[in-house]
């Protein structure tokens, strides 16, 4: 197990309930959303809440990676985190598609996470970082 | 052809401590085999029957004469002096060892090429026209475009652990070159009226077990919005893709479910996200890459002559030489189907003699086809001669450009672990009774396409002729295919009936060959009279 979280805040405490609880709980804050639930079902409700986790069943199951983004680009702001069968070659990745937070089912080795995190010094296309893609650097 | 700057070659300089670091890790037990075999086929590392395949990346099937060298120098160095080009314009070794790919990474990023996304469920190196640049039905060179593709595509992160693979094509001309709709995501380069560039886009194109053609999604897309456009398709087909069975979640499935109609206007509901969004590449971005590909500067006033006064030469001009859009310059094709040999192999010597021979006649360009042939795209007609006769010195000049003997055919059971049959020595028969030259000529055009086993890597549904792989009770079985085709008029081979064994298949073709020449009307093709008789006279003629 390693948990990594990539924001200032303080962690969330409520516990994440399904998809289908959260729609009938008109005060929860958490929500987990298994692989295949559709993300944009949260999207009125972004404002409220604090955290989404986002299972990875698998780690060749690649839906959280569009989850997560749909959820990035519909504004939301809270912790978005991916738990599961989370590993160190997906990090990067996840990072840039919107996730702050990392509940894996491995022990990941801290010093190889940060290599992983830090080995690409450019993008060469927006996504939901910050990262500024090759192009816009080309082009001043 | 496009040049890395700093920003390129950091990519693959980063890619390839990556990998080494991944290597390392696996080498030291911290991930299993399961977790590794994604990475490493990222960067185009399959395990085959007797050892590692590498698969390299030759974007769009455009290379140089340092690039060719240096693979050359790999197959010396780490393979048994020969590569493999394959049916997606890459090359493939095929004695590779784990622990020194990485080491051939880095020496393939000295020359700006990498092996990323040559495998794997990702979106795969672009495939292109490879007369690009050099073709007279084309309205613009189609590899700007591919290689803005590249570069947004690659180590995409939202589309790196796709359902499957992704593979794209791009073309602008009216002939299709890169059998177009038989990718998950085809581009024809046209103009509307107003004159304006865009795409022609169809989807849901694909080989494999389930073959289906492309359909046409879009009539035109403005092509500033392509970047716009494909993570929309690639977004839609990664959330709505089935993920239970591996043989059920390329594209081209989610399309065939969901229905062409209803896969559209997601597509385009989808599109509009993305629009708003803007991660579209500028215009400044095109027109940096464009650039790179201004045409050579081809000399004014060459003569078009060509002295045919050596017959063997004036045979190989007729059937290897394209037209050019340039007068007094031509396009060479170099033959990698030699009688009795492996189709696409090359030594490391005849890589040599192919960069020499492009960086002296051909402005140092080379393209791989996906017929698993060489292209010197930019030949002054005055030095074809020389060409040839260099070629026919390496044993390179056979003249069967799109014959019978211009066999496709995947590495099959001698090499890969998925094959129910052998498709290499299969092909060897078929070229070698098919070796003479007056009978190749007289059959015509003629593709015969062999897949070892329900993959298709050799393309058989779009084989003019198609074989087929299977395994019958232990033995293998090849069955036959008649009526494909990878060009303009994309058609899906239908199967005759009952497989044969390697002798009856070889016989089979002959039959089906005689039954054409019986048939046929003055001009026609045996694609032609196929699609004029129908399966019926060639299946009385094959199992009689
Ligand atoms: S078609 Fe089958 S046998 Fe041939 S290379 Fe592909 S997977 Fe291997």
């Amino acid at each position: 197990m390693a948990n990594f979280r990539y924001r200032d805040d303080q962690p969330h405490e409520e516990p994440a309930v399904t998809l289908d609880a959260f729609l009938e709980q008109p005060d929860a804050t958490a929500v987990r959303l298994e692989a295949g639930e559709d993300a944009r079902r949260l999207i009125p409700f972004l404002g409220r809440l604090q955290l989404i986790e986002i299972s990875f069943p698998r780690f060749r199951d690649g839906r959280g990676f569009s989850s997560a983004r749909i959820l990035r680009e519909a504004g939301y702001e809270g912790e978005l985190r991916a738990e599961g069968d989370v590993l160190i070659d997906l990090l990067f990745f996840m990072r840039r598609c919107g996730f702050d937070s990392f509940s894996s089912q491995h022990s990941l080795n801290p010093a190889d996470v940060e290599a992983a995190l830090n080995r690409y010094s450019n993008v060469y296309q927006d996504a939901t970082d910050a990262a500024v893609p090759i192009w816009k650097l080309r082009h001043g | 052809m496009y040049q890395y700057d700093k920003y390129d070659q950091g990519m693959v300089d980063a890619r390839v401590e990556e990998f080494r670091d991944q290597v390392r890790r696996r080498i030291a037990g911290d991930i299993n085999d399961d977790q590794f075999k994604p990475l490493r086929l990222k960067n185009g590392l399959y395990l085959q029957l007797h050892a590692y395949m590498l698969r390299v990346a030759i974007p769009y099937g455009t290379f140089n004469s340092l690039q060719m060298r240096k693979l050359a120098d790999i197959a010396r160095k780490y393979d048994r002096g020969y590569g493999h080009f394959t049916t997606r314009q890459n090359i493939q070794y095929n004695w590779i060892k784990l622990e020194e790919a990485p080491d051939i990474l880095a020496e393939l990023a000295t020359v700006e090429m990498h092996a990323i996304q040559t495998s794997g469920e990702s979106i795969r190196n672009i495939s292109a026209d490879q007369y690009a640049g050099a073709a007279a039905d084309e309205i613009c060179d189609p590899r700007p475009w591919a290689e803005l593709i590249r570069q947004a595509t690659t180590f995409h992160p939202e589309f790196s652990y796709l359902p499957r693979k992704f593979k794209i094509a791009v073309i602008s001309a009216a002939e299709d070159r890169a059998a177009l709709r038989w990718h998950d995501c085809a581009l024809r380069i046209v103009r509307n009226e107003a004159g304006e560039e865009g795409f022609e886009v169809y989807a849901g194109g694909g080989m494999g077990r389930t073959p289906f053609i492309a359909y046409k999604i879009r009539d035109f897309l403005p092509a500033q919005q392509i970047f716009s456009y494909l993570q929309a398709i690639l977004r839609v087909w990664n959330l709505h893709a089935r993920r239970d069975n591996i043989h059920k979640q390329r594209m081209k499935i989610l399309v065939h479910e969901l229905g062409e109609e209803e896969f559209r206007r997601q597509v385009e509901e989808e599109f509009q996200t993305f629009l708003a969004l803007g991660t579209d590449f500028p215009q400044a971005e095109y027109d940096r890459i464009a650039e790179y590909f201004t045409p050579p500067p081809f000399e004014a006033g060459l003569s078009d002559e060509i002295d045919r006064s050596d017959p063997d030469f004036a045979l190989w001009v007729d059937r290897q030489v394209a037209e050019h859009k340039a007068p007094g310059y031509a396009i060479a094709n170099i033959s990698l189907k030699p009688i009795g040999g492996i189709a696409g192999d090359i030594s490391a010597d005849q890589m040599d003699i192919v960069a020499d021979l492009a960086e002296r006649y051909s402005f140092d360009e080379i393209r791989a086809t996906h017929a698993q042939n060489l292209v010197l795209p930019h030949v002054r007609k005055a030095d074809l001669y020389a060409v040839w006769q260099a070629l026919d010195a390496a044993e390179l000049a056979d003249a069967n450009l799109d014959l019978i003997t211009d066999i496709i055919a995947c590495p099959g059971l001698d090499y890969c672990t998925l094959a129910n049959a052998r498709s290499i020595p299969l092909a060897q028969k078929i070229s070698e009774r098919f070796a003479d030259m007056e009978r190749q000529l007289d059959i015509g055009e003629l593709k015969i396409k062999i897949s070892g086993c329900i993959n298709a890597c050799g393309h058989h549904h779009a084989g003019q002729i198609g074989i087929l792989g299977v395994d019958r009770k232990g033995t293998e079985n090849y069955q036959l295919l008649l009526g494909g085709s990878g060009a303009e008029d994309t058609s899906q081979a239908k199967i005759t009936g009952p497989g044969f064994d390697e002798a009856g298949i070889v016989d089979a073709v002959e039959r089906t060959v005689e039954r054409y020449r019986e048939l046929r009307e003055p001009g026609e093709r045996f694609l032609d009279t196929y699609r004029r008789v129908g399966l019926d006279p060639f299946k009385e003629a094959i199992y009689g």
